[in-house]
This record gives structure tokens, sequence and C-alpha cells, in this order.
């Protein structure tokens, strides 16, 4: 692995949150996304959990990449990412099983996201513990904020609450169909494709 | 025997793991492109779902809660699990040559498809035995190739067709798997 020179705090941020936001704009780590954004107060459990396992292993698997030999590092990943995957899992069942048993499976399945492993054969394999742990914090408040953002979607029009709060007013008849899996496919689809087209209107705005 | 029917036809179509339960959403999106590929990934992800099936069984029962080491499974299956996708990489590369390079790249993919750490799991979770276990697993799978075929047939067509452009790719392959698990949803309510 070539070492390259790290970016700056404030780029690693900007990429984590907009740029190369893990959901919208890498479309990462999905099956998680789809399966838990039925309540804001999931999206915020799910997303600090993944954010608490990158932000760790990114910093486990940099401070460690010399050692690891190339030809098994995606093992060593898996073990690393597992490992702390456990933890968080014992932790939330230890400390709030609520949230534990509304995650479900889907908190043993971190390991399998590929927006951990992603990071970790991207980034933190290539450069130094600091700007890895940064990088982990980034790209786990982006997932975070955007899981946030289609569960709050969800959840106001399935149930019309906001963190288990009624917002809406009591003569609206919730659409139960969003928060059903058709519901998140649906959402994610059309808020990726509007994603996308702010994208295309920047871009078309840079080049005059 | 009416029993373990029962359960693989509920996994294949009732519960489908994409549709229902959001397991291996990743090379749902990524592999669909194509119905030649889509059925390829589908049967390495259905085979490898038997396989990962019937071995985690026993390594549960008989390695783990013996030495009391169950909160273990996580690390345990995927490490297996790995292997396992190594190991028929190796065994196709040598044995069925034309096999493998059909399905080369995807293979190592399976390893980080949660459809196959989710059965593992939910076989645990759900004290099935291990016949159980095996017939879930390669239901599960089924579901998951029916799934994918679908898709593809579907993108296919969509390749076609005059989309907004910021719809191409992803979110509108998105909207027909909503549009699937809508029609599968059906079924559901009328059993």
């Amino acid at each position: 692995m070539s070492e390259k020179k790290p970016p700056s705090v404030k780029e690693i941020f900007r990429d984590g949150l907009l740029d190369r936001n893990p959901i919208f704009v890498q479309l990462l780590g999905m099956c998680s996304t789809l399966a838990i954004s039925t309540s804001v107060l999931n999206g915020i459990g799910m997303g600090l959990s993944v954010t608490f396992v990158l932000i760790l292993s990114n910093l486990f698997i940099s401070v460690f990449r010399k050692a690891i030999p190339s030809k098994i590092r995606i093992a060593s990943y898996i073990v690393i990412i597992a490992g702390f995957v456990t933890v968080v899992d014992m932790l939330l069942q230890a400390f709030i099983p609520s949230l534990a048993s509304s995650l479900g499976l889907f908190i043993p399945l971190i390991v399998v996201n590929c927006l951990i492993l992603a990071r970790a054969e991207s980034f933190a394999s290539r450069h130094g513990p600091l700007p890895s742990l940064v990088d982990g914090l980034a790209m786990g408040l982006g997932y975070t904020v955007a899981l946030v953002i289609i569960s709050a979607i969800r959840e106001l029009l399935g149930n019309g609450t906001l963190l288990g709060i009624r917002v809406l007013p009591d003569a609206y008849s919730p659409a139960v169909l969003v928060i059903s899996p058709v519901g998140g496919f649906l959402i994610l689809g059309a808020l990726i494709a509007l994603v996308e087209w702010i994208r295309r209107l920047q871009r078309k705005k840079k080049e005059g | 025997m009416a029993n373990i029917l029962m359960l693989a036809l509920s996994a294949i179509l009732i519960e489908n793991f994409v549709f229902v339960k959001f397991y291996g959403i990743c090379p749902f999106l990524g592999v669909s492109q194509k119905v030649e590929t889509a059925v390829g990934m589908g049967l390495a992800v259905t085979f490898t779902m038997t396989i990962a099936s019937a071995l985690t069984w026993p390594v549960y029962h008989f390695i783990l809660v013996p030495l009391e080491l169950e909160y273990l499974e996580t690390i345990a299956f995927i490490l297996l699990i790995a292997c396992l996708v190594q190991f028929i990489e190796m065994f196709l590369q040598k044995s069925i040559p034309s096999l493998y390079s059909a399905l080369g790249i995807y293979l190592p993919l399976i390893t980080t498809n949660c459809a196959v750490l989710g059965v593992a799991l939910l076989n645990v979770q759900e004290g099935f035995n291990f016949i159980e276990s095996t017939v879930y697993g390669f239901a599960a799978g089924l579901g998951f190739l029916l799934a994918i075929f679908l898709l593809a047939l579907i993108r296919e067509r969509i390749e076609f067709a005059r989309i907004p452009k910021s719809f191409r790719g992803v979110p509108i392959a998105l909207i027909a798997g909503g549009l699937l698990a809508l029609a599968f949803s059906g079924l559901r309510i009328s059993l």
C-alpha cells in the first residue's frame, strides 16, 4: 500500500457528510439502511453503532496496517470489524435492550456492512491513525445523517410521528405503506435520484 | 415433512429474504443489470447459503455452546463463511473451470453478502435443528435467486426506456425493486 498525503480534516468531513456521502453518493450499506429506517430512533441508534465500529476499526487497522500481510488483509479486516461489532452488540443488549431488539439481527450484520470494509480498504490501510480516526468519524456521521433523513421521512409519513412524538394532526391518516418494505425501496430510490439531480445542477453551474 | 415444506415455501415467497427481510440488497442492486450474471450470482449465493447453514449449525451446537462462547457466534460464523467462500473458489477453479470463469468476480463478493451471515444467525435465533437449518438456507437462497432474476429481467427492459437522467442506474432499480416488493406483499395477505 502506498502511503498517501493525508487530506485535511475539513476535506475529510466534507467528503463524509456531502461529497462522498456513504448512502446517497457511494450507495454503501443499503441493507441496514432499508431495513431499519422505519423510525428516527432506530436510525440514530444504527448510525451511531456504525460510527462507533467505523472509528475503532479504522484506527485499529491503520495502526496495524504495516503488520497485516496484504494477501490476507481482507480476512484480517473482517475479524477486527467482527470483534468491535460484537462489543457493540453486547453493550446495546446490556444497556439499551429495547433498541437492540428493534434493530435485531442488523446489529451483528454491521460486520458485512460494505461501508466499513470499504473505508478500511480505501482509507485506513493507506493513512496514519489520526486521519483514519477522523475519517471514521466523518463517514459515520455522514451515514447517521443520511439514515436520520430517510427515517424521518418514513416515520413522519407512515406514522405521523417524529421520535415517537405526534407531529401531524390527528386528521392525517398515516400511509402505512411508507413504513413497509415497499416504502423503503421507493423512498430511498427517490432520494438518491434527488441527490443525483442536485449534483448534476451543481456540475452544470461549475461548467458555466 | 409438511412443516419443512411450509418453511421452505415461506422463505422463498412470503418471507422473501430480499423483499421482506432486506438481506442481500447490495448484490441485488449491484449485479442485476444482466439476467445471465444475475442468475450466476443467485446460484452462487444459494449454494453458499446452503453449505453455510449446514456448517454453522454443528459449529454453534457442538463447539460454541459446550464452551459457553455463544457470544462469539458473529466472529465464528463470518470466519467460517470467509473460509468457505475461499474453498468454493479454489474447488470450482480446479474442477469446474467453466462455472468458475462465469462466477469468477462474484465469488469473493459473497463473503460480504449479508444474506449469508444473516441466514446463519437466523438459524440460531429461530432454534432450527440441522435439517431445518439446511433447508431454510437453501430456500432462502432460492428466494434471493428469484428476486435478483426478476429484477434483472426488469432492468434489461429499463435499459431501453427513456427515464429521467437522475433516475438512471440504482434509483430506478430501487423503484422497480419496490414495485416487486409490493407484488410479493400481495402473496402475504392472500395466504
